[in-house]
């Protein structure tokens, strides 16, 4: 069937405002929920690897709201001096975001663990309080997997020492390898190993937690059972904690802890 | 229901299934079959969008203008697909996470392409729903077959949930893309050894 | 330079968009019978490929992105953002540049185009196009890294297309069980060859 272009054009013209209006309509109303969504999946991570909530059990979004806000302490550092740095609102802080923009990132060194490209002159940590004590530190982290970026969370303890745990927010590792790095098993290995190397006058020198390939000797402080199948995911975990632990990262920040204390 | 119907919505199944006899749709399905879960969520939204496509390509078959007609089918998928990802991402935000650029593929899904043009211009509406949804079904069936070996012999479980113990060593060939090439082999093997008629001359 | 040789070597084998994404397999499958046509299909999804992706990448940057309409000055569109029309534009971007390529063979290059020519609307529609232009969005890529990821892929691609119908025409001469004839062992051949591509997995450059 011949049609004249006059209609063609017409007729194209139509189907795309009906669309229009259709995609555009689902994307405004929805856009609330998913922005939702999105926050309190972070906090949810955030109040788990907190020691908060149990990783297997349903929590309701108002409860997820109301552990944030009575435990959670949201704080803005400054990368480089490690101190607190309240020029910038920790509300609506997106991490991700602030590390691309060019006017508040600096070029990451070449080739570090992390295989990271830019850097963040600041950086949105938590703490956990608990009995009006400081008893964790939240750490954001990421690292490069097999597929992707890696991007988690770190807890410390006050002493910036004993690991609290890890958990990921969003990677691209095959599930049932890489992808085990959700694994709450997994998950439990981490608690009460140690992040950093003794120096010989005791203090605490360069970060040595690793994720080992295979499983890691019996009273090994520092080593975590390496993923089966994933020596790369294993080997991205480890060079992101090296990285982020370092001096390029949380180091300046958790002397500065060490020093308050 | 009219033997017509029926025969529209049983015949994509196993006499006419869109991937293992036309070959169509191959793509997205095998990224999102490591798990049962994701299965279930991308069979269901591939249901939706292709028989809401056939329902939006058969009504406006006589107007569809013969020289875009390639570009509007795409359009209207498309957005169908840019509704269905919005839902997914407001309502089920986990799995939506793990399906990422895959819903996004629905699009160049070849089923809901090559059902827009072989059945929905050429039939009513009412047909094209129905071929729809038996196509869609055809496509959930080797879906979650796969789905379903892949989850329990690579990570011994159904549903996450272990059902394979500790004494079970996950074989992590199958939840790599091999795995799901060698599933979907089996499938088609199975299928003609019961259907000897869709055999391949030599 | 470095970086963008090891971009392309990552894009041909290590992220082979056929062996370790499964994309574009409809037409993987489908085309790979006989050598020549492999090699016309392949020649086909190069050139698509490496137009599309700096092009979706321009759009991307310059319309879609939160914030990218700023070049515009006007205030009220700065801070728009129209990512979620993502899909539509890409796909729209990919069926118009297809249809450009056709006519413009058709009329500069008589020849490549009676080669190519039945392959090309097929393109439209082959999950690697759009699923490169998706990754190239996420990844976040530069123009130029897009341009190379584009070629890259569409060569990666190609191979994996190459290979397949070579092992297919080989194996006409073999004994297949009759079910597993055609298409079912195909699947299996293309799983043997993902996990030969799988050797690439990993390997930083």
């Amino acid at each position: 069937m011949e049609r004249s272009s006059g209609y063609i054009i017409t007729f194209a013209a139509v189907v795309c405002l009906v669309c229009g209006v259709f995609v555009s309509g689902a994307a405004v109303s929805l856009k609330d929920r998913q922005d939702q969504n999105a926050v309190l999946d972070k906090q949810k991570k955030v109040l788990i690897v907190g020691g908060l909530i149990d990783p297997n059990s349903e929590t309701s979004p108002e409860e997820i709201e109301r552990l944030f806000k009575t435990n959670i302490t949201a704080k803005i550092i400054d990368l480089k001096t490690g101190q607190i740095y309240d020029k910038i609102s920790s509300d609506g802080f997106e991490q991700e975001k602030y590390t691309k923009d060019p006017t508040t990132s600096i070029e990451a060194p070449a080739r570090n663990a992390a295989g990271a490209k830019r850097l963040p002159k600041h950086a949105l940590i938590y703490e956990r309080q608990k009995n009006g004590k400081l008893d964790r530190l939240i750490l954001p982290v990421n690292g490069k997997g097999l597929w992707g970026p890696l991007y988690g969370y770190f807890a410390l303890a006050s002493d910036t020492n004993t690991v609290k745990g890890i958990i990921f927010y969003k990677h691209q590792e095959t599930p049932g390898l890489g992808g085990e790095i959700e694994n709450p098993n997994w998950m439990s290995l981490w608690p009460g190993k140690k992040a950093f190397a003794m120096t010989k006058d005791g203090g605490l020198g360069k970060p040595k937690i690793e994720v080992n390939k295979g499983p890691s000797k019996d009273g090994d402080e520092y080593g975590i059972d390496g993923l089966s199948g994933a020596t790369i995911t294993s080997r991205g975990v480890t060079g992101m904690l090296q990285f982020w632990l370092g001096d390029n990262g949380f180091g300046p920040y958790l002397a500065q802890v060490r020093k308050g204390q | 229901m009219a033997s017509k119907q029926k025969e529209a919505l049983i015949d994509p199944l196993f006499n006419d299934n869109p991937i293992s006899l036309q070959v169509l749709g191959i793509c997205s399905a095998l990224a999102v079959t490591t798990k049962l879960e994701t299965s279930v969520v991308m069979s269901a939204a591939v249901i939706a969008v292709l028989t809401l496509s056939n329902l939006a390509i058969s009504l406006m078959r006589n107007l569809i203008p013969a020289s875009i007609r390639i570009i509007v089918q795409l359009t209207v998928i498309a957005s169908l697909v840019i509704i269905t990802d919005q839902v997914l991402k407001a309502f089920m935000y986990e799995i939506s996470k793990q399906l990422s650029v895959f819903v996004g593929l629905i699009i160049t899904n070849c089923i809901i392409m090559g059902r827009a043009e072989a059945y929905a211009m050429q039939n009513g509406p009412g047909m094209s729903i129905i071929d729809g949804l038996g196509n869609g079904l055809g496509y959930s069936i080797v879906l979650l077959f796969v789905g379903f070996f892949r989850e329990l012999f690579g990570s011994g479980k159904i549903y996450g949930v272990t059902v394979l113990g500790d004494w079970y060593q996950p074989n992590g060939l199958m939840v790599l893309a091999p795995g799901a090439f060698f599933l979907i082999g089996i499938f088609i093997w199975m299928n003609r050894v019961w259907k000897p008629d869709q055999i391949e001359a030599e | 330079m470095q970086e963008t040789l090891s971009l392309a070597v990552k894009a041909m084998f290590v992220e082979n968009m056929a062996l370790a994404y499964f994309l574009g397999m409809c037409s993987f499958l489908a085309v790979s019978k006989k050598v020549d046509t492999a090699i016309g299909l392949g020649a086909a999804v190069i050139f698509v490929l490496g137009v599309t992706c700096p092009l979706n990448n321009l759009m991307y940057n310059y319309i879609l992105r939160e914030g990218a309409l700023s070049w515009t000055g006007v205030e009220s569109l700065a801070t728009m953002d129209l990512s979620f029309l993502n899909f539509l534009a890409l796909i729209g971007t990919i069926a118009a540049s297809v249809q450009i390529v056709e006519m413009t063979l058709d009329k500069y290059a008589p020849a490549l185009y009676s080669a190519l020519g039945i392959f090309l609307p097929l393109i439209a529609v082959n999950c690697a196009i759009l699923g490169a232009s998706l990754f190239m969005v996420e990844r976040d890529y530069s123009f130029s890294e897009s341009a190379v990821f584009g070629l890259g892929s569409g060569v990666g691609w190609a191979l994996a297309v190459i290979a397949l119908a070579a092992i297919r025409e080989k194996m006409r001469y073999s004994n297949v069980p009759g079910p597993l004839r055609g298409l079912g062992i195909t699947f299996i051949v293309t799983g043997l060859m993902a996990i030969g591509f799988m050797a690439f997995a990993g390997i930083s450059l």
